[in-house]
């Protein structure tokens, strides 16, 4: 049995009389590649929000590797290991790509809270975000400032920041969403070669992205849970395909 | 990521070397020749305008006071137009402490008008930092007000409308006296203040400290999900803006020897908020280009034309903002990027040519 990364029990969120999330339990193991579908709406970015504690919950835990981090403020549970990248970049837009990632490497290690020590002697941080933006093939375009950048490398930006944190539980919402086809496997290979260890989520829209990339599928809808299964089963579910996969005009629109 | 650190640690300080980015980055907090200038001029000043000293001390004065709002607002993007709140505080810890022969050692008095307004800073930033934007605005302008307030009615204290005139203090070392008549020794005092200062905050910025307060100003929802406790940042950076906007209004009291409610005004706050804007924020050197210009212009349009002199300077105002968001210097940046390469380029082949 792998060890289990990410639980949540009977997670809820209300907005007034909207229930986003109804009553989740939820499983992720250690080197998890999971997939979060469901149509617009299903409360899957919600979802994510209660597990990084952007949002508390109504009602329910969130429990990270057998701890009750339900209480804990987002930076705490990013200490712990939780990160996400957003469905929208959220990047330092007017620095560089190297500071991107530098700033997020210096979170990490600690080394933001010196005020008196020069960011540009500490070589360690440098050198770690050097050889990150290398594996992800971004090392050319590290002095461009990331609004300089075509938007299917900026949401590889957006990874690279994530994975600097050197997360045990990686949410990406939506990672390719955005990108143009042409630039699209840029992302895809990007996240197929991340650390096996890392347990990761994935919301996505795309099909085609969810089944190359997931060994694991949940269907959200209404906010509650409506499916889960291997790729296959959810693809052969005729349920499933009823309410999400059978809408063929969804999909074009965002193709 | 450790994964990839340790699997290309060799390689990794090989493309540090030779990436230009990360050149760029390591060398970004040393000194420039180009950084003597200010103090060279500031010390030239003292020999070639020394019927002007006073109007000098001023000018140091403004520096200080825009470093230490550049400091909120231009690295972690704290919008403020309460700054002479700080400012103020200053001013008069050194005021009523020296009004009252309760302490009058210039050095000392600045350390505790900074403790004075760190506080306020502190006290007032624990409530209003949870807010943002026009809520934000309207609070710093809100602390300023109470404070103006509390001057003026506690005129027992603080001289209330008319302040507190011909403050004694004591001489700089022991050695160094003020002369009232003639501002010499409290330039230099001033100057001298001022380069500590700037120093400080130069090592601050350019930390790791620094770089997360231009992280919170670019992006304070990424900085949330990299993990950064940006309350606490932002709340100590606040603070030592604080501080910093009450050594400049200690600075003030002591060169002028009096302190009056001028000091906490919305005037004052809003005419360092425009020196800052047309110097440029977030870029260190702002703060002494916008200065000297912003007091170049008071003082000759003043006598160019008395009555209505901030009209050319609203002129001035709105063409930076239309035309030059980053202020004086934003606009030299720009400039340099588009024509400097070519000018030095030339400059170089003439020089090389045989």
């Amino acid at each position: 049995m792998t060890e289990i990364r990410l639980e949540t029990q009977a997670l809820s969120r209300r907005f007034g009389a909207l229930v986003a999330v109804q009553n989740i339990d939820f499983k992720l193991a250690a080197g998890a590649r999971h997939a979060l579908i469901g149509p617009n709406g299903a409360g899957k970015t919600t979802f994510v929000n209660l597990l990084t504690g952007v949002l508390p919950p109504t009602r329910g835990r969130v429990l990270l590797a057998g701890r009750d981090i339900t209480a804990m403020a987002q930076a705490e549970r990013v200490k712990l290991g939780i990160a996400r990248t957003f469905q929208i970049n959220r990047l330092f837009r007017g620095l560089s790509v190297l500071e991107n990632v530098c700033i997020a490497v210096a979170e990490r290690v600690g080394a933001a809270r010196s005020m008196f020590y020069p960011a540009g002697k500490r070589t360690d941080v440098i050198d770690e975000a050097m050889a990150l933006l290398q594996t992800l093939k971004l090392a050319e375009a590290a002095r461009h400032r990331v609004s300089e950048l075509p938007y299917g490398r900026q949401r590889l930006v957006e990874l690279a920041i994530t994975i600097a944190l050197s997360p045990k539980v990686l949410l990406l919402d939506e990672p390719a969403a955005g990108v143009p086809s042409a630039e699209s496997h840029i992302i895809l290979d990007a996240i197929e070669r991340l650390p096996e260890d890392i347990a990761v989520l994935i919301i996505e829209h795309d099909m085609d992205v969810v089944f190359r990339f997931a060994r694991r599928v949940t269907v959200m809808v209404g906010g509650a849970l409506f499916a889960e299964g291997t790729p296959r089963e959810i693809e052969s579910n005729p349920q499933v395909r009823d309410v999400y996969l059978g809408q063929a005009p969804y999909r074009a629109a965002h193709a | 990521m450790s994964v990839a650190a340790s699997a290309a640690g060799g390689a990794a300080a090989a493309a540090r070397i030779g990436n230009s980015a990360a050149r760029a980055l390591m060398r970004r907090h040393r000194l420039r020749w180009w950084e003597a200038l200010p103090w060279l001029a500031g010390i030239a000043f003292y020999f070639a305008f020394p019927d002007y000293l006073s109007f000098g001390c001023d000018l140091v004065v403004t520096i200080l006071f825009a470093l230490s709002l550049d400091l909120a607002l231009g690295y972690a993007g704290i919008i403020t137009l309460g700054h002479a709140a700080f400012f103020g505080t200053g001013a008069y810890t050194v005021g009523m402490l020296a009004s009252y022969n309760v302490w009058t050692e210039p050095i000392t008095a600045l350390l505790l008008a900074a403790l004075a307004a760190a506080l306020i800073g502190f006290l007032s930033g624990l409530v209003l930092l949870r807010t943002a934007g026009l809520t934000l605005l309207m609070l710093t302008l809100c602390t300023m007000a109470l404070l103006e307030q509390a001057a003026n009615m506690g005129h027992a204290y603080t001289g209330g409308f008319d302040g507190l005139p011909s403050l004694p203090i004591a001489a700089v070392f022991g050695v160094f006296e003020f002369n009232p008549l003639y501002a010499d020794t409290q330039y230099l005092f001033a100057l001298g203040v001022l380069f500590v200062c700037f120093v400080f905050v130069r090592t601050l910025v350019y930390s790791a400290f620094g770089q997360s307060l231009t992280g919170i100003r670019e992006n304070i929802l990424r900085m949330h999900a990299i993990g950064s406790p940006v309350r606490w940042r932002v709340l100590v950076c606040y603070t030592i803006s604080a501080a910093l906007a009450g050594i400049a209004g200690g600075l003030w009291a002591q060169t002028n020897a009096y302190v009056n409610l001028s000091a906490l005004g919305l005037d004052r706050a809003a005419t360092v908020l425009i020196v800052l804007i047309l110097g440029g924020y977030g870029r260190l050197y702002g703060a002494f280009v916008g200065a000297v210009i912003y007091l170049a212009l008071e003082h000759f349009l003043a006598q160019i034309y008395p009555t209505a002199w901030q009209l050319g300077l609203g002129l001035l105002l709105v063409l930076i903002a239309l035309f030059a968001r980053g202020g004086i210097l934003g606009l030299g940046e720009v400039l340099w990027r588009r024509y400097g390469g070519k000018l030095s380029q030339r400059w170089r082949g003439g020089h090389t040519a045989p």
